[in-house]
């Protein structure tokens, strides 16, 4: 390459003397420069419409909902009659059991998945490590839909015969329990909504959680093993308390899903608008269940608009939610930094 | 032995500490255990789950579920063949329709927007996006396509998936695409070429299989998507390529069937899901596997 250009003298100022020597011009020169200009504005402007696509959503939430918001402003939040036939309409049922469903996942989902992450991080042999991670993650890739026809016709009975009957005849009479189990022996409800839902985040948060830990710095863990800790000394004592904003925004992000979750919530939890008994048993409403079951019906009107207050309220909730997991997950690796 | 043992119990700060010791053991040994019983409960679901779906669902498999309509209740015959091809459709035009503008802006948060506002604002929505409720993007899309045609529509189907697919592709293009070692791209400008150039052909090629890899999951996870669906694309019951019409698809059918008291609609949900949970999984195990072999 480099013999061949002293060959031709070269007069400074005269390019076409080195063109027409190449055969051809240079390359920079065949490529125009809009090229660049248009990628560019290509990119910027995918990037802009993800903001566009947000901010759309909640201006079309809003817009819809509208004429509930004017008719009901913030009572809506905690009134509990839903009326189509007199056109009344408040959304604490639905609000009610989308939080106590995604409580109840919680309280199974957390504690499991630190069991999962403890044990693909500490326990588990390298050759393992693998194919459990990918079983777990596997868990989270299954539609939804199958996990609600699943638990309607094959786990419902199955809890209804196994947990809810007994539990039914050895509380019975007794005042506060007893009311916390009853409703017919069928096993929907709250109850089966949150399990479900449990094992559809426990994937979402096992797997932030075993990140997370594969992130605390090996000295650390080392130092304590050093010491005579056991495993369990470290990671409840050194690995948790160093990732434990990660921890929480996990948590986060799996009780966002749980919040949002259509379709094996609407399987499961009965879908009746009652608050009359505070039983896990009974049949109730989420959210989410309500949009899917009575949207498509909805006359156009208020009763049409405070379903969408419902989606509106629902995308409120979960965009704070996720928000704070977002945030904790990025304080973290920020920190991260700060250590490497 | 038994003299170290005597003189150490005689000597209580020593029988103190072993105590302490035991009881460290014991915690350890529990706690251990209970991580163990985790991840097997973990698995035990996921396992109880895939055996019901095959159990159930291997029954209603036959010719005439890919080719004949979805029947009324209470026939003795019928398929999905309608849901079938109502969902590959609007899934693959979804998958296409999203998947460029996420490859953009992919390219857009790893290559222009490392810093500044607009790329963390995107990132931070993206995000948010990733996990929003699906049903939401349904309302979202009824209200300004359903809403505005006054018809349900397979195109408004196809656009609610395709908004589901979008922040599945940017995630993933933006992870793989800043993997890619800084010293490939300053090779392609020393040598001139412009950024577009080196985004698309040594960038975004060096990136490949990891970009396809989260086509390949956006498309396994928009297959399984029932909300967006319910008020967008509704559902039909005979077989339509009219994206015009309402389609029927297979999750929507699925949720129909299953929730009837017809035996032979439950059947054929049966079916159906065993028909989508298959098609996930292996679309994930190969997404998966290319992943590894190509990276």
């Amino acid at each position: 390459m480099s013999a061949t250009f002293p060959a031709a003298p070269i007069l400074p100022g005269e390019s076409k003397i080195r063109a027409d020597m190449n055969g051809r011009p240079p390359a920079s020169r065949r490529v125009s420069p809009w090229a660049d200009a248009l990628f560019s504005a290509l990119a910027h402007g995918a990037a802009w419409l993800t903001l566009a696509l947000l901010a759309a959503i909640l201006v079309s939430l809003v817009v819809g909902a509208a004429p509930a918001i004017q008719a009901y402003g913030l009572s809506f939040l905690w009134t509990s009659e839903w009326d189509p036939v007199q056109n009344r309409y408040g959304g604490l049922v639905m609000i009610y059991g989308t939080l106590m469903t995604s409580f109840i996942a919680l309280l199974i989902a957390v504690p499991v998945s630190f069991g999962i992450a403890l044990f693909l991080t500490e326990l588990s042999p390298l050759w393992l490590k693998r194919p459990l991670g990918t079983a777990i993650e596997l868990l989270a890739a299954v539609p939804s839909i199958v996990y609600g026809m699943w638990g309607l016709l094959v786990f419902s009975p199955i809890l209804s015969r196994f947990v809810q009957q007994p539990l039914q005849s050895v509380f019975k009479g007794v005042p506060l329990l007893g009311s916390l189990f009853s409703g017919p022996p069928v096993g929907i409800g709250l109850l089966s909504a949150g399990i479900i839902l449990a094992i559809m985040i426990i994937p979402f948060i096992a797997s932030v959680m075993r990140d997370v830990f594969d992130v605390t710095p090996p000295m650390l863990k080392e130092s304590a093993y050093a010491l005579g800790s056991t495993t369990w000394e470290v990671v409840w004592k050194v690995v948790l308390p160093y990732t434990k904003t990660g921890v929480v925004g996990g948590v986060m992000l799996g009780l966002g899903r749980a919040i949002g979750e259509t379709m094996a919530v609407t399987f499961v939890i009965g879908n009746f608008n009652q608050l009359n008994s505070l039983s896990l048993f009974d049949a109730a409403n989420s959210i989410t269940s309500a949009l899917a079951n009575e949207f498509g019906e909805a006359a156009p009107g208020l009763h049409q608009a405070s379903l969408i207050y419902l989606g509106l309220v629902l995308f409120l909730i979960t965009f704070v939610v996720l928000s704070i997991s977002k945030i904790l997950l990025q304080q973290l690796k920020k920190r991260e930094g700060q250590v490497a | 032995m038994t003299t170290t043992a005597a003189i150490a119990a005689a000597n209580p700060a020593d029988t103190a500490r072993r105590r302490l010791h035991a009881r460290r053991k014991h915690t350890n040994v529990i706690a251990l255990t209970l991580a163990l019983l985790a991840m097997a409960f973990g698995i035990f679901w996921l396992v109880w789950i895939l055996i019901e779906t095959v159990r159930l669902g291997l029954g209603g498999m036959n010719l005439a579920l890919f080719t004949e309509m979805t029947p009324p209740p209470q026939a003795d015959t019928g398929g999905l063949a309608n849901a079938i091809f109502g969902s590959l459709v609007m899934v693959t035009t979804a998958t296409l329709l999203g998947t460029p503008i996420g490859i953009l802006a992919g390219i857009y948060l790893s290559e222009y927007g490392q810093r500044g506002w607009l790329g963390s604002a995107t990132r931070f929505i993206n995000d948010i996006l990733l996990s929003a409720p699906s049903i939401v993007i349904g309302l979202f899309i009824y209200a300004v396509v359903v809403a505005r045609t006054k018809t349900f529509s397979g195109w408004a189907g196809v656009l609610a998936l395709a908004l589901i697919v979008i922040p599945v592709v940017i995630r993933t293009t933006e992870n793989m695409l800043s993997l890619i070692p800084n010293a490939l791209r300053e090779a392609a400008y020393a040598l001139g070429t412009p950024k577009w150039r080196v985004v698309v052909t040594v960038t975004l090629r060096a990136a490949r299989a990891g970009v396809i890899t989260g086509i390949l999951l956006a498309f396994a996870r928009i297959a399984g998507e029932t909300a967006p669906l319910l008020f967008t694309a509704l559902s039909n019951q005979f077989w339509t390529s009219d994206m015009g019409q309402p389609m029927a698809s297979l999750p929507v059918t699925i949720f129909k069937f299953a929730m009837s008291p017809y035996e032979n609609w439950q059947k054929l949900a049966w079916a159906g899901v065993f028909l989508i949970t298959l098609g996930v999984l292996i679309l994930n195990i190969v997404a998966r596997t290319f992943f590894r072999n190509r990276s």
